[in-house]
Order: C-alpha cells, then sequence, then structure tokens
C-alpha cells in the first residue's frame, strides 16, 4: 500500500480576528489524512465534526423563519415557552402532591398509568413529529464518514420537543419523590428508566417512519384498550402498573430499559448508516397516484373545479391530512369540558365547547387559506382565477366539514341533550360567521406551508398576528355573549337558539363577505407572494 | 399590445430594472436576454403582476396589470416550478389549467396529442403525481400548461433551461411555428443566445436593469449577441 500515507496534519491555523480561544488540548485538532496517489482524504476526527454540526444547527435556528419576527413577537414565543417550561414543571410536581392529597401512593398511580403515556406519546409522535433524515442529503457527498453521519441523525431526532418535555415533566416528580422519602437509588433508576422509555419511544418512531399499519393497529389497540378500562370492563394496567413500579421496587430492572434502548439505538444505528443512498431512505418516496376523478364534483362548475383539487390536496398531502385527524380529535374535546363537573353549571363553557367540537377543521384547515396553496401562489394570482369561486369552494369545504362533525357527535347525545344542542348551536354559528372569519383571517396570515412534511400544527408562529388574534373575539366570544345575555332572560335553550339564529343570519352575508375577502386577497398580495416565496415553515 | 411605461423598480437604493419605453406589438415572438441579475425576472413579473412596479405601469392588450385582472383570461405563463401544483399528476394539471381557460377535457385530451413525443411515455399516464417527476419532466408538464386553450399572451421564462437535447429541438420548433402564425405574442427570456436568435423576431438585452439593445432579428444577431456578452468585465456595458 505504497499509495497510502498516514501523516499527521500540522494543526490548523487560527484566524488572527477570532476573538475565542480554543480550550482544547493541540492534540484534538490535528486532521488525519490519507494520501492515496495524489487524492488526499481527510477525515475530521469526530470532535470537529460535532462542533462543526453543532455551529450548522446553531445558524440553521438563527435563520429560521421562526427566529425572524421582530421583537414583539419573539417576547410573545418567548413568553409562550416559558409557560410550557412552568406549565410540565408544575404538572410534574402537581402529579405527586395531588396524588398523595387524593389518598394514592404517588409512584404507584403514576407507574400504573404509563402504559397509556407511553404509547400514546408514541401514537403523538408518529403524527407531529419529524424525521430528521431528508436534512442529511447535502452531506452525503462530501467527506464526511458515514458512521458520524447516522449518529448526527440519530442526534438531531432528540431535538424534538418530544424529547425535550419529559425532562420537564418528570426530573420535578422525581424530585418531588426524592425529597419525599422515597428510596435515592429507586427513585433514579425510575428516572432513568423512563428516559429510556422515552429513547425507545424515538428510536421506535425512527424505525417505522411512514409505516401506517403498525400505527394505525397500535392506536388501535391501545384505544380501545383505554376503553375497556374506562369502562371497567378489563383492566390492563393491573398488569402493566407493577411492571413500571418494578423500576423502582427493584432497580436493577431499570437496567433491562435501558438494555433494550441501547439495542434500539443499535438497530437505528444499522438500519440507517446502510441506506444513506440517494435512492433510498435520504430520497422522499414518490407515491403511486391515486388516479380518482371526483368527476361528481364536475356538475358545479368552476367552483367543482377548485373543490377537486382542494380534495386532492387534502388526501395527498402530510400537512392537510393532519387536519382533518386534528378535526376529529376535536370532536372528543367534549368529553373532557363535558364530564369535568367543575362546569357542569357553567353554561357559558357549553358554548364554547358547541363551537370548538364541531369547529376543527374549519379552524385548523380554514385558517391557513390561502397558505395551502402558497407553493403555487404564483400560478394561482396569474392566472384567470375567480376568486369568490375560490373562496366559496373554501367555504364550502369547511362547511360540509363542520355539518359532518356536527353528525359525528351525535354521540354527546349519550351524555345529555343540552350538549348536543350546544353543539348544533355552535355548529350553525361556525357555518354561518366563523367560515368567514376564518377565511379573512387567512388573508392576513403570511405563512408559507410546506405540503410534504407533518410539522406540528401548533408550530406556527407566523399565524400570531395582530388581526388574527383580533379575528379570534368574533369567532369565539360573541356566541358565549350572545347566549349568556339570551340565556339570562329566556333560558338555555333559547340562548342556544340565539346563537344558531345569528350564525342563519350571517349566512345573509356571504356574498359581501367573498367580496371583502377577494378584496384583501389582491391587497394583500404582493405582501403574501413575498412571504411565501422566503420559505415554507 | 404590451405596453411598458416610464417602468421601474426599486429594492431599497438598487434599481433594478428602468425601461422608460417599450411596446410589444401582437403576435411578435419577444425574446430578452441578459446575464443573471439583469432584470429578466423581474419583468416578467411586473408583467404577471407578482411584484409591483416602484414607478411606472404596463398595460396588457389596454389593461394596466395592476390596476385590472382582465389580462388573465388570455394571459398564460411559466415562470418556475411556483407554478406547478406538485401535488397533482399531470394529466390532473393540464384539465385544471385548461378549466381555468374554458376548455373541455376533450379539447384538452386533443390538444396533448401533439406532445406525445415530447412526453415520451414518461409523463401521461405513469400515475406519478409532478412533484415525483424529475426536474425536466417537470419543466415539460409547465411548458406544455402555458400552450393549452392558446391564449394570446404567453410568458416564459428561460424556457429553454434544464430541458433534455430533444426536447429543446421540438420546443424551438414549436415556438416557431406559434411566432410565424403570429396569432400569440410570446415572451421569451433565455441564456441560450442560440435558441434565442433562432426562435425570436425580435431580442432586447437586459444589462443591470437597463435595455441596452432592442434588434430585429437577423442573420447576424447571434455574432452581434456573442460579441457583446464576451467582452471583459471591466469594460461591460451599462457605462
Amino acid at each position: 500500500m505504497r499509495f497510502l500515507k498516514l501523516s499527521l496534519g500540522n494543526p490548523p491555523n487560527r484566524k488572527k480576528t477570532r476573538k475565542k480561544r480554543n480550550l482544547l488540548s493541540t492534540a484534538h485538532q490535528y486532521e488525519f489524512t490519507f494520501k492515496i496517489n495524489f487524492i488526499t482524504f481527510t477525515y475530521k476526527t469526530r470532535h470537529q465534526m460535532f462542533r462543526k454540526f453543532i455551529r450548522l444547527e446553531w445558524k440553521a435556528f438563527r435563520r429560521s423563519p421562526t427566529f425572524n419576527v421582530n421583537l414583539a413577537l419573539k417576547i410573545l414565543m418567548g413568553f409562550g415557552w416559558a409557560y410550557f417550561v412552568f406549565a410540565f414543571t408544575v404538572l410534574g410536581v402537581a402529579a405527586f402532591y395531588g396524588l398523595a392529597e387524593a389518598g394514592y401512593e404517588p409512584l404507584k398511580k403514576i407507574s400504573q398509568f404509563l402504559i397509556y403515556w407511553w404509547v400514546g406519546d408514541l401514537i403523538i409522535r408518529y403524527f407531529l413529529q419529524q424525521s430528521p433524515v431528508l436534512k442529511v442529503q447535502p452531506f452525503i457527498g462530501l467527506p464526511i464518514r458515514k458512521n458520524i453521519l447516522t449518529n448526527y441523525i440519530l442526534g438531531k431526532s432528540f431535538l424534538s420537543f418530544f424529547n425535550i418535555y419529559p425532562f420537564f415533566l418528570f426530573i420535578p416528580f422525581t424530585i418531588s419523590l426524592l425529597i419525599n422519602g422515597y428510596s435515592i437509588i429507586g427513585a433514579i433508576a425510575w428516572y432513568l428508566a423512563i428516559l429510556s422509555l422515552i429513547c425507545i419511544n424515538n428510536f421506535l418512531f425512527l424505525l417505522i417512519d411512514n409505516k401506517n399499519i403498525l400505527f394505525i393497529s397500535a392506536a388501535v389497540a391501545i384505544a380501545s384498550l383505554g376503553a375497556l378500562q374506562f369502562f371497567d370492563i378489563l383492566d390492563i394496567t393491573q398488569y402493566t402498573g407493577p411492571v413500571f413500579h418494578s423500576f423502582y421496587k427493584l432497580p436493577w430492572t431499570a437496567l433491562i430499559v435501558i438494555g433494550i434502548a441501547v439495542f434500539m439505538y443499535r438497530q437505528c444505528y444499522h438500519f440507517y448508516r446502510y441506506s444513506l443512498y440517494l435512492d433510498d431512505k435520504i430520497k422522499k418516496k414518490a407515491d403511486v397516484a391515486s388516479t380518482h376523478e371526483y368527476a361528481w364534483l364536475n356538475q358545479f362548475g368552476l367552483m367543482g373545479t377548485f373543490l377537486k383539487n382542494d380534495l386532492k390536496l387534502i388526501f395527498r398531502n402530510k400537512r392537510p391530512r393532519n387536519t382533518v385527524w386534528v378535526s376529529l380529535l376535536f370532536l372528543f374535546y367534549g368529553l373532557l369540558i363535558f364530564i369535568n363537573p367543575q362546569y357542569h353549571n357553567a353554561n357559558a363553557w357549553l358554548i364554547f365547547a358547541g363551537t370548538f367540537i364541531p369547529g376543527g377543521f374549519l379552524f385548523s384547515f380554514g385558517a391557513f387559506v390561502p397558505s395551502w396553496d402558497s407553493a403555487y401562489y404564483p400560478l394561482m394570482m396569474s392566472q384567470n382565477i375567480k376568486y369568490q369561486e375560490y373562496l366559496a369552494s373554501k367555504w364550502w369545504l369547511v362547511t360540509v366539514a363542520t355539518i359532518v362533525s356536527m353528525i359525528l357527535s351525535a354521540f354527546y347525545l349519550i351524555i345529555g341533550v343540552k350538549y348536543y344542542l350546544a353543539i348544533l348551536a355552535g355548529g350553525v354559528y361556525n357555518i354561518g360567521v366563523n367560515g368567514y372569519l376564518v377565511l379573512l383571517g387567512g388573508a392576513y396570515t403570511k405563512t408559507a406551508i410546506d405540503l410534504s412534511t407533518g410539522k406540528k400544527p401548533f408550530g406556527d408562529k407566523k399565524a400570531f398576528n395582530v388581526k388574527t388574534m383580533l379575528l379570534t373575539i368574533p369567532k369565539i366570544v360573541v356566541p358565549i355573549f350572545i347566549f349568556i345575555l339570551v340565556n339570562l332572560f329566556f333560558g338555555m335553550e333559547a340562548g342556544f337558539l340565539a346563537v344558531g339564529l345569528t350564525g342563519v343570519a350571517g349566512l345573509l352575508f356571504r356574498n359581501l363577505m367573498f367580496r371583502q375577502i377577494a378584496r384583501i386577497y389582491k391587497e394583500e398580495k404582493y405582501d403574501t407572494l413575498l412571504s411565501y416565496k422566503k420559505g415554507a415553515n | 399590445m404590451i405596453e411598458v411605461n416610464n417602468l421601474k423598480k426599486i429594492y431599497g437604493d438598487r434599481c433594478v430594472l428602468n425601461i422608460p419605453e417599450m411596446s410589444i406589438p401582437d403576435g411578435q415572438c419577444f425574446g430578452l436576454v441578459g446575464n443573471n441579475g439583469a432584470g429578466k425576472t423581474t419583468f416578467f413579473s411586473l408583467i404577471l403582476d407578482l411584484i409591483m412596479p416602484s414607478t411606472g405601469e404596463i398595460s396588457n392588450h389596454g389593461f394596466i396589470v395592476n390596476k385590472s385582472e382582465d389580462w388573465k383570461p388570455f394571459t398564460s405563463a411559466f415562470l418556475d416550478e411556483s407554478f406547478l401544483i406538485n401535488y397533482l399528476t399531470p394529466e390532473e394539471y393540464f384539465y385544471f389549467i385548461g378549466e381555468l381557460r374554458g376548455q373541455h377535457k376533450s379539447e384538452i385530451d386533443q390538444y396533448l396529442e401533439q406532445f406525445k413525443d415530447i412526453f415520451s411515455d414518461e409523463i401521461l399516464g405513469q400515475k406519478k403525481y409532478i412533484r415525483d417527476l424529475s426536474k425536466g419532466n417537470q419543466k415539460k408538464v409547465g411548458l406544455v400548461g402555458a400552450f393549452i386553450g392558446s391564449p394570446e399572451v404567453i410568458v416564459l421564462d428561460e424556457p429553454f433551461a434544464n430541458l433534455d437535447p430533444t426536447t429543446q429541438f421540438r420546443l424551438k420548433a414549436m415556438l416557431k411555428k406559434i411566432a410565424t402564425e403570429g396569432k400569440q405574442t410570446l415572451l421569451i427570456s433565455s441564456h441560450d443566445l442560440m435558441h434565442t436568435t433562432e426562435v425570436c423576431d425580435r431580442i432586447v438585452v437586459l444589462n443591470k436593469g437597463l435595455i441596452t439593445k432592442d434588434i430585429r432579428t437577423s442573420p447576424e444577431t447571434l455574432k452581434e449577441l456573442e460579441a457583446f456578452f464576451s467582452v471583459e468585465p471591466t469594460n461591460e456595458a451599462g457605462q
């Protein structure tokens, strides 16, 4: 191998302009150089690559659209994050003391329900977490060892919210355990076991990336087990609880979980290491196109043309598809409110929930019209698109979705007729009033949307502009107000009726509203185009 | 007739486009050449009312583009991939565009027949979404979409870029046919001097936002343009 010449290069020259001094010893700064003929491969040491990647990540963050908002928004975002941290910490502490007060032994109780949390975490990750694999594509042609790239992917996946929140949730809980006399080793072992479960979930998410069947079956399984438990038919926590509790009682069992986590890490590592090819994992998969023509929409003329596109938009793209799931989730929001005895007598909450429950799709999809079309907005703006028809199609979409939600939420009748009446009233109000308001708000929200990523719906920081927030008032506050007023004089049913009638009255303004919104589209056109061009979130 | 009047686009303190007066008669095949940053895409974006002029206006067949929308029914364009709806299949995209221009499905099908060879079995009937096609094929879809419905004004930004050689020839032939028929106004920008001189009957050279040449194409035009662009950087016109 006379062509191979291993030599230790010189330490790199430090630029005189750099003020920060490296504190590392010079040994770490040597590059290992292989000379093959006249081609020189230089592999940086792992440590150097790590520092380079950290710097790149920091630059990406500093230059991301969510970071480059004005100061007011940054402060708002800061508060938002602070709130999250605070809320989770409080939850962690409250979980302990709250359960203790309620007469349960906190650790045992938590361990009992951890199974649901664990599987639920995995399911939510499936919907909302982003896989970092695609971001590694620029690096594979560079002289970086594939081992390092694989670790980069795995490490980057840990930067997700889903791997950070458990710290804020479980550390306070564990500290509460420790200061309340629980065995130190046991508590720490339990905490480490929980952390390992998080890691396992993260790796599972990476491995199962996009294989729908597995997730659907896991989701169905856990949902049915949960339902069985809720109705006291079958209690799996009797079996799973002791398992989680044993991490505390028998600390060495935590080693098993840690071992599984390490095993999963190796699996993931192996999985990605050997598929770092452009035609493999890194490449976005091409779907086989569905040829469903939605011919039945042709009868609606131009509006039908737009509706066909919208349906295809929703079914063929991850992000809009997620809003459908979110709207289904909204249907169950009532269970939180209605069942909670605290809200039983607060009728105002009824209307709030009644607006929220059938409004899932309306709020989550409607608010981002026209952002859904941001990728081809220049096409939409330069072609012969009658904006009224465009708006009409979106309006019909959210209206039909609201009607479907109203029908599906009929199960609330089991809990009580008044709940369903609230939903009906709120639903009609949604159709008659909130439909336009949401579209109006969307005209001012200039967030570009990347249809392909399944990015978390709550991550859209640009959506927090003043006009949009102001519009929340008529959307939610007004129906509550109307209800309270009418309820005071004429009773609950009349209150519902009043809200519903307001919705019907709103329908009369439909064309006027469409004209207004179309005017705003035109006014905001240039700003919107520029904002979309700057990049999708 | 497309008329440009006192058109200026200024970003900050930089004037990226300055055209005091220009008019493009009906049926002309208008070629726009220039180096990067010359203002070609800016000009096309202004024609399509995608950006707002700092001063001046453009009128398209009598309609001032940033004041009226009546120019849209007879104007089509393909500037870049933001003119493609990438979650549709090519067929769906063509039908969508065609419906916007008042064409029926059967008319569109008939119109697409002539492109069978350009598509060479990779685009139609492939059950692929536009987002999963190669860049060159995506470009083909966009270009053909711009021609559907025979609009009176067609704006194409660098249509020859990224196309394979065969398609470049076919596209050239097609553009020449449209140019000789004279019923549609074509606005084309390109970096390929040869293609542009072969297809267009008028060529305008933009440099740093200013028109430096406005010539009727003749057999000498190619040499003239090559001479212009191969000038040493320090001597570049614009002074």
